[in-house]
């Protein structure tokens, strides 16, 4: 479950069955500060509300068809949420460990 | 499974119906020495986390739709527990 900018839409008329209704918009992956990272994808649009410009919720993989009104439909990439708001923790919250991390020294290898 | 670090809260008002009334999170993933690694994940909190906490996260789809009693289930990235200490041995 990753960011990804909208940047399109992709319209086609034959689809395979239950599939139809289905919009499909061209998305940018996004890394956790917003940066496009890899290659655009097409994204079957599970929330039928997003549109060209928009910080989109995606889920890939066996879920993503999950998402869709007919379950079992070809679709390995699903909008399921827009998102109006992301708030980053920068502060010594983020920066102090909450757990108790007991790493070894490294040894010397003789 | 992985160990990582919540370090934001995310908000959507539009989104599926999996996804009502649950909390999201973002979590970057913890190498072994416990530092951030730029890998992440949007995750559904089932644990009451918040930012800065250290948690264990799973991202399955078949786990995610058991933990949250979805059937079907479009939610992989779940935080599953709190981690208080980690001891490696070597």
């Amino acid at each position: 479950m990753k960011f990804a900018r909208v940047h399109g839409t992709v319209v086609a008329t034959q689809k395979y069955e239950g599939l139809e209704g289905v919009k499909f918009l061209v998305v940018q992956p996004l890394d956790e500060d917003l940066r496009p990272v890899g290659r655009p994808q097409i994204a079957a649009d599970a929330t039928a509300q997003a549109g060209p410009g928009e910080l989109v919720l995606v889920v890939g993989s066996r879920e993503a068809a999950q998402a869709m009104p007919v379950v079992f439909v070809p679709v390995d990439l699903a909008i399921t949420g827009i998102i109006d708001e992301v708030e980053v923790e920068r502060g010594p919250r983020r920066t102090q460990p909450t757990a108790v991390w007991h790493v070894p020294p490294a040894e010397d290898e003789d | 499974m992985y160990i990582g670090k919540v370090i934001g809260t995310v908000v959507s008002t539009i989104k599926i119906s999996h996804l009502d009334g649950r909390k999201l999170l973002l979590v970057d993933q913890l190498d072994l020495e416990g530092n951030e690694t730029g890998t992440y994940d949007i995750a559904v909190d089932v644990v009451q986390a918040g930012p800065g906490d250290t948690v264990l996260v799973i991202d399955e789809g078949n786990g995610a739709r058991q933990i949250l009693k979805l059937d079907p289930g479009a939610i992989r990235a779940v935080i599953v527990g709190i981690v208080d200490q980690v001891a490696l041995g070597r």
